[in-house]
């Protein structure tokens, strides 16, 4: 043996990587040490016996580490023989120099199987934590729970659930160790929360056998100010859980979890499709007492749509999060693609609700009150749960299976419903986030949902045209009202538009109407097609009105085109002949009224369609000139007013220039 | 050293805003253009509608930055600035510690280089 080595082996820093100090605070926990720190030798032994070495090995490991000549198994030699053991297990001689490198973590059988399983020869990793921790709970079955909590040097928080070996194997198979660190300020949830944990991120189990098994160590009386009585419940829970599967990641939200977040949601905010607001909800996880930082990184990572609230899937992401957080996961530099809004779940069960007790028991503030009570009662629970959760696993994962898929499914359709009905109930802060957000200057991938959703309308479709010209032209209408007077026939309130569109559909209706030239007769009389039969009716009464329409053209609203219609339209139909056209419409009145006159003869049906090809291009040409002959006019008035206002100046300047 | 740059520019850029008697709404008003050039480096300047002041100092040698790529800088500057906002957490006046924003920004520079 190396006793030299050994000598110094007290005082030797090992280096351990993050798993390998999670199994280890686990297992030191396991061994319940004193208040010196010292480990109870006859734990010690067990666990020792339990790694399964030859004695032989045993008694040099304890050598090594320096527990020998100590007498006793403190932090540092206790760490340093259990790296030991690895290496012994792993075949390397046991020396200190073998534990100067990585390696797996010891197996214990019986003990740490689960922990061993988490961490196969995976002494570190960061983002593969999770991983780690989902392959060694599906695969170990039942260890009762090591949660090997990491324990702060400090053992404030002294979580240390004694895990309790007695705990029947059928409890929960998967509930791998939680390997997690507790946080000095997660500690508040201290065993409960440990025991809680899911087995997303740490086999809830390990809290549940743990408090049974050794109420005296259960930290949660230490944390009876704490939510406790979250850990009651979520107990339950993880009893009949235990048997879920450890999902592979400790980042997928089970059903359980997705109850309690669902349950605190409403308690923030009765309706699940609406949105929770920033300060509400900061409040809410402030009293989750994170530091503000990585509460603030955790909004980041769960807001997608960076609108300042949350909607609900938004909402139990941050709570996941937080809770994984508690539960000394390292938070995510991106969001986990379990975790995202739109994310669905395939049907598989995954994490048990651990992490779902386990915010219960973060909110110290609510859960206050009851803790010692329900301390009480969830030992109690545990007992009694335990014996008939094992059975029920199977079939319990299969129910949870089929709710689940369908829950998750719903839950992408939330969101957009959640866009689209929160969209207006959202405070400007939804909206000010809308102008500036992703959705519409930059792409989001995530919020391409909610892009369509919250995408104003486009603009509506400009109205048609000829209301425009219309409306201008009713301006005018006056002015051509009051300035052709004297033209008589015109009706003034429609102003010959600037710009007549064609209407090509008239022609169809040309042919219904031997004669109308004037392209705004077509388009007076493509509205008023259905009026074309009071037409005749009020031929000889709407005569006149009628002629002035020609420059009315379709702009007009439909009453008065029909009015106008009419009276062109009379017209129209009586007249036969093409010359119509002849009528240059410097003046719709004399045009109309030549109209009126042509329109009094007809032709004989038999030449009637020959004349009506002939009209329609006269019609064409006609509508052209009348088009041409509105602008004019229109640049006349134009140019007058013009003339107009300089001659005011004129005059206006000339007493000044000649003074 | 640079942030004595920096504030002797916030006086250029108080001034730009304050001679501007209408309301700043578009983004026109909101970039305030090369606010001095001095003999090593430009300053750009950019402020939002709540008065929050972006200055950018590129190095003079550089001279393939256009205006347009500065006003897009600022942009995105914008846009990443409204998204640290939105957060409940964050305190407006603390220094931004959200990794989203100082990878941004970082790609932002990298790219300009």
């Amino acid at each position: 043996m190396d006793q030299g080595s050994a000598a110094g082996t007290g005082g030797t820093f090992i280096s351990l990587s993050d798993t390998e100090q999670r199994c280890y605070s686990g297992l030191y926990a396991l061994c319940q040490p004193d208040s010196s720190g010292k480990l109870a030798a006859g734990k010690v032994a067990e666990l020792f016996r339990a790694s399964q070495l030859p004695a032989e090995t045993l008694h040099q490991v304890t050598e090594v580490c320096g527990a020998k000549r100590l007498g006793y198994f403190g932090c540092g030699q206790f760490y340093v023989a259990l790296k030991l053991m690895a290496a012994a297990q792993v075949g390397l001689p046991v020396r200190l120099e073998s534990v100067a490198g990585e390696l797996p973590l010891p197996v214990f059988v019986g003990i740490m199987n689960e922990l061993e399983m988490r961490y196969p020869n995976h002494p570190s990793t960061n983002e593969s934590q999770p991983h780690i921790l989902g392959s060694l709970t599906g695969s170990a079955p039942r260890p009762p729970a090591d949660r090997p909590v990491l324990r702060h040097p400090d053992t404030s928080m002294d979580k240390q659930e004694a895990w309790s070996p007695p705990r029947s194997p059928g409890i929960s198979p998967p509930r791998s160790p939680s390997a997690y660190r507790s946080y000095p300020y997660g500690a508040q949830r201290n065993g409960t929360d440990t025991l809680l944990a899911h087995d997303g991120n740490v086999p809830g189990r390990l809290s549940v056998p743990q408090e049974n098994s050794s109420p005296s160590h259960y930290s949660l009386k230490l944390q009876s100010e704490h939510p406790v009585i979250t850990c009651v419940a979520s107990v339950e829970r993880l009893v009949e859980r235990a048997e879920i599967d450890y999902s592979d990641e400790p980042w997928r939200i089970t059903e359980e979890q997705r109850e309690y977040y669902t349950n605190q949601f409403r308690s923030l905010q009765p309706d699940l499709n609406a949105l929770i607001m920033g300060t509400v909800a900061k409040n809410f996880f402030t009293k989750s007492k994170l530091p503000i930082p990585e509460l603030s990184h955790i909004w980041e990572l769960s807001d997608v749509d960076k609108d300042g609230a949350l909607t609900f899937p938004e909402f139990c992401t941050a709570f996941h999060l937080i809770v994984a957080r508690k539960n000394g996961y390292p938070l995510p530099e991106t969001l986990p693609a379990t975790l995202r809004p739109g994310f669905v779940e395939p049907g598989v069960v995954t994490v048990p609700p651990s992490e779902a007790t386990e915010p219960l028991i973060v909110f110290d503030d609510k859960m206050m009150p009851g803790a010692n009570q329900l301390e009480m009662g969830s030992v109690d629970l545990q007992m009694t749960s335990r014996p008939g959760v094992t059975a029920k696993q199977d079939t319990r994962d299969e129910s949870r299976k089929p709710e689940f898929s369908p829950k998750r499914i719903p839950d992408p359709h939330e969101k957009p419903i959640q866009r689209v009905s929160t969209l207006k109930p959202d405070s400007p802060q939804e909206l000010d986030a809308n102008m500036k957000s992703r959705t519409r200057p930059r792409s989001y991938s995530s919020t391409s949902i909610d892009d369509a959703m919250k995408k104003v309308e486009e603009p509506p479709t400009p109205p048609p045209r000829p209301q425009k010209t219309h409306s201008r032209a009713s301006s005018l209408d006056l002015n051509k009202l009051f300035q052709q007077s004297g033209q008589g026939a015109k009706s003034g309130w429609l102003p010959p538009p600037p710009a007549l569109p064609p209407r090509p559909p008239a022609t169809q209706i040309f042919s219904f109407l031997p004669g109308s030239e004037k392209s705004s007769q077509k388009a007076v009389q493509q509205p008023n097609f259905a009026d074309f039969s009071k037409f005749r009716e009020e031929q000889e009464s709407s005569v006149r009105g009628g002629l002035s329409t020609e420059d009315l053209a379709p702009p007009k609203s439909d009453s008065t085109l029909r009015h106008q219609g009419h009276a062109p339209q009379k017209p129209v139909r009586r007249k036969l002949h093409p010359e119509s056209e002849s009528a240059t419409p410097p003046s719709a009145t004399p045009y109309s009224a030549a109209t009126l006159t042509k329109s009094t003869q007809r032709p004989p049906p038999k030449q009637k369609r020959e004349i009506q090809m002939a009209i329609r291009k006269n019609r064409e040409t006609n509508a052209v000139l009348t088009r041409l002959n509105s602008e004019l006019q229109q640049q006349l008035k134009v140019v007058h007013r013009e003339r107009v206002t300089l001659e005011s100046q004129l005059e206006l300047l000339r007493p000044v220039a000649s003074t | 050293m640079f942030h004595y740059t920096v504030h002797t520019s916030l006086d250029v850029v108080e001034e730009k805003i304050s001679g501007v008697g209408k309301a700043l709404a578009d983004q026109r008003e909101l970039y305030l253009g090369l606010l001095y050039p001095t003999e090593d480096y430009k300053v750009y300047g950019y402020v939002t509608n709540s008065k929050v002041k972006f200055v950018i100092v590129v190095d003079s040698s550089n001279t393939s930055l256009r205006d347009n790529e500065i006003r897009s800088m600022f942009r995105k500057l914008h846009n990443s600035f409204t998204d640290v906002m939105c957060n409940p957490f964050y305190n407006p006046g603390d220094p931004i510690q959200s990794k989203a924003f100082d990878s941004i920004v970082s790609t932002m520079m990298v790219q300009a280089c």
